[in-house]
C-alpha cells in the first residue's frame, strides 16, 4: 500500500499526473466512502426496481380496473419525466409536505434524507420501465399455458407466481439487463441532491486538486467495472435459468 | 485535389492559426491601444462586486476598477460577463484581455493564467445560520450538517478542520432552499456574498455570527506571457491602494471595509 502511494506521489511530482486518491489519506477515505455509497445505491435500487416491476406487471393483469389504471398512471408519470427532474421533485418538492423531526442540535429537519429520496426516485424511475419489460415477457407466454394452469385449479396469484413469472422472466431477461445497466448509470444523478456517491466525491476531490482528467478516468473505469460485474451476473443467471426445450 | 494534399493543407492551416494566435498574444497591451478597447471579464451576478443595473449597465466595485484601468490606457472598456467555471477559459481563449472576477489567487490557478501582484482584495468564508442556532465558535460545527456549493475550495477545510458534515449542492439556490428546509443548519459561503444575502429581508431570521475564516487574496488575471499588461495593472493596483480607491468603493457600495483593503492602504499610502 505504501509502495503504491509512493509511486503515485512520485508520478505527480515528475509528470503532474495527479491521482490524489492513491496517496492522500483524506481523499482516499472519501473516495472509498463514495464508492461504497454508489454500491449501496445500486444494490438498493436494483432490488427495489425489480420488485416494483414484478408487482406492477401483476397489477397490470388484475381484475380491478382501478388497479390497472393506477399502474398505467404510475408508468406514464415516471417514464415520461426526466430522472433528474424526479430527483429534484422528490427532494425539494414533495419533501416539504412531509412532517419534520428534531435533530441533535434541536433544529427541525426533514423526515427523509437525500439517500432515501434518491433511492425512492431511482426505484420509481427504473421500476416503471421494469413493469413494461416484465409485461413483454408475460405476454409472450402462450395463452394455452395459462389456461392449462387454470384448468389445474391454480388461482390467479398462483399462476402468476409459479407459471407466468418464471417463464416470463426468462424471456425478458435481456431487456431487464439493459434497464438495470441504465439504472447503474443513472445513480450519479443523486449527486444533484448532495448524496455523497462517486461523482459527488470526485467533484469535491477535483475541485480541491484541479485533477479533473485523472478523476474522470477513474470514474470511467469504475463504472465500466461496475456495469461489467452486473452484466456478468445477469448472464450467468440467464444461463442458469435456461429451460431446455423452451426454445430460448 | 487528392485527400493527402487536402490533409496536409489542413495541418498547415492549423499551424498557421496557432502561430497567428501566439503572435497576437505577444503584445496584448499594444493591441488594446490600437483597438481602443479593453475587454474585461467581470461577474454579473455577484453584487456588490459585479452585477447589472436595471438598465443593463455593469455596476459594482470590479467594473469600477476596470473603468479605472481603461481610463489610464486612454481606451474604452467593454465588459464580458463571466462565471467561476468559465472565467479562466475565456481569458486563455482571448475572449477577454483582463479578468477581474472575484477570483482567489491560488498557486494552481497561477499555472494557468498570470495573476497580477499585488492582490487587489481578499475575502474569507463564513457561515450563514438561523438566529435560533446560537453559535459562538467554529468548533461547535462538529457533526453539524453544513450546506455548501460543490467545488468551493473551503468545503474540505470546513470538514477537516471543524468536523462539519458538508452537504454540497450544484447551485446557490439549491443550497439556500436546503438551508431553509432544515436539511443543513448552516450554509458556508463567501463572507462578502453572505453579507449581500443578509441585506435581503427574506433572510431576516438568519445571521453570520462567527469571524470570517482564512482570508484569501483576490487577483486580477491576464494571459500568461502578457507581461507588459501585467506590469501596467500591477502599478494601477498599487496606486489604488495609495489613493484608497478600493476603500472608497466599498463605502460607495455599502459594505464594510475588508481588513485586507485597510492593510494594503496603510502599506502603500
Amino acid at each position: 500500500m505504501n509502495l503504491i502511494a509512493a509511486w503515485f506521489s512520485h508520478l505527480n511530482d515528475t509528470t503532474g499526473i495527479n491521482f490524489t486518491v492513491f496517496y492522500d489519506p483524506f481523499d482516499r477515505a472519501r473516495f472509498v466512502q463514495g464508492f461504497l455509497v454508489t454500491l449501496e445505491l445500486c444494490g438498493v435500487t436494483i432490488t427495489g426496481s425489480v420488485m416494483l416491476g414484478i408487482l406492477g406487471a401483476w397489477g397490470q393483469g388484475a381484475a380491478s380496473i382501478w388497479l390497472r389504471r393506477l399502474v398505467q398512471f404510475y408508468i406514464q408519470m415516471f417514464r415520461n419525466t426526466p430522472p433528474l427532474v424526479q430527483v429534484y421533485f422528490f427532494y425539494f418538492g414533495l419533501s416539504a409536505l412531509l412532517p419534520e423531526v428534531k435533530n441533535s442540535l434541536g433544529m427541525s429537519q426533514p423526515l427523509i434524507g437525500g439517500f432515501v429520496w434518491a433511492s425512492i426516485s431511482l426505484i420509481c424511475f427504473a421500476g416503471a420501465f421494469n413493469v413494461e419489460i416484465f409485461r413483454s415477457g408475460i405476454e409472450a407466454i402462450p395463452h394455452s399455458t395459462i389456461e392449462a394452469a387454470e384448468a389445474l385449479g391454480f388461482t390467479r396469484l398462483q399462476t402468476y407466481r409459479q407459471v407466468v413469472l418464471p417463464l416470463g422472466l426468462r424471456i425478458c431477461m435481456p431487456a431487464l439487463t439493459n434497464n438495470l445497466v441504465n439504472l447503474i448509470k443513472t445513480t450519479p444523478l443523486a449527486y444533484a441532491i448532495a448524496v455523497p456517491e462517486l461523482l459527488y466525491v470526485s467533484n469535491q476531490i477535483w475541485s480541491d486538486n484541479e485533477n479533473v482528467p485523472e478523476m474522470m478516468l477513474l470514474l470511467f473505469i469504475i463504472y465500466i467495472a461496475l456495469v461489467g460485474v452486473l452484466v456478468f451476473i445477469m448472464h450467468r443467471w440467464e444461463r442458469a435459468l435456461r429451460v431446455p426445450g423452451l426454445g430460448l | 485535389m487528392n485527400t493527402k494534399k487536402f490533409a496536409l493543407l489542413g495541418i498547415l492551416a492549423g499551424l498557421g492559426a496557432t502561430v497567428a494566435i501566439n503572435a497576437a498574444r505577444a503584445d496584448t497591451l499594444q493591441d488594446i491601444k490600437t483597438k481602443g478597447v479593453l475587454v474585461v471579464g467581470v461577474k454579473a451576478d455577484y453584487p456588490p462586486f459585479g452585477s447589472l443595473s436595471p438598465s443593463g449597465e455593469n455596476i459594482g466595485i470590479e467594473p469600477d476598477l476596470a473603468r479605472d484601468l481603461a481610463k489610464g490606457l486612454g481606451v474604452k472598456v467593454q465588459f464580458v460577463p463571466v462565471v467561476a467555471s468559465n472565467r479562466m477559459q475565456f481569458l486563455e481563449q482571448g475572449k477577454i484581455d483582463v479578468m477581474i472576477a472575484t477570483m482567489n489567487d491560488t498557486p494552481e490557478r497561477a499555472k494557468v493564467v498570470d495573476i497580477v501582484h499585488p492582490d487587489y482584495y481578499a475575502s474569507g468564508y463564513n457561515i450563514m445560520v438561523p438566529k435560533t442556532l446560537s453559535l459562538t465558535s467554529w468548533s461547535q460545527l462538529k457533526g453539524v450538517p453544513v450546506c455548501a456549493i460543490q467545488g468551493a475550495f473551503y468545503n474540505k477545510e470546513v470538514a477537516e478542520k471543524f468536523g462539519a458534515e458538508t452537504v454540497a449542492f450544484t447551485g446557490v439556490a439549491e443550497a439556500l432552499t436546503a438551508l431553509r428546509q432544515g436539511r443543513c443548519n448552516a450554509f458556508v459561503y463567501d463572507d462578502t456574498a453572505i453579507e449581500g444575502k443578509l441585506q435581503d429581508p427574506t433572510w431576516k431570521d438568519y445571521d453570520m455570527p462567527l469571524q470570517s475564516q482564512d482570508a484569501q487574496p483576490w487577483g486580477i488575471a491576464v494571459r500568461l506571457g502578457d507581461t507588459s499588461l501585467a506590469d501596467y495593472i500591477s502599478k494601477s493596483i498599487i496606486s489604488w491602494d495609495k489613493t484608497g480607491l478600493i476603500l472608497s468603493l466599498e463605502t460607495k457600495y455599502g459594505i464594510k471595509h475588508a481588513a485586507f483593503a485597510v492593510q494594503m492602504h496603510n502599506k502603500y499610502k
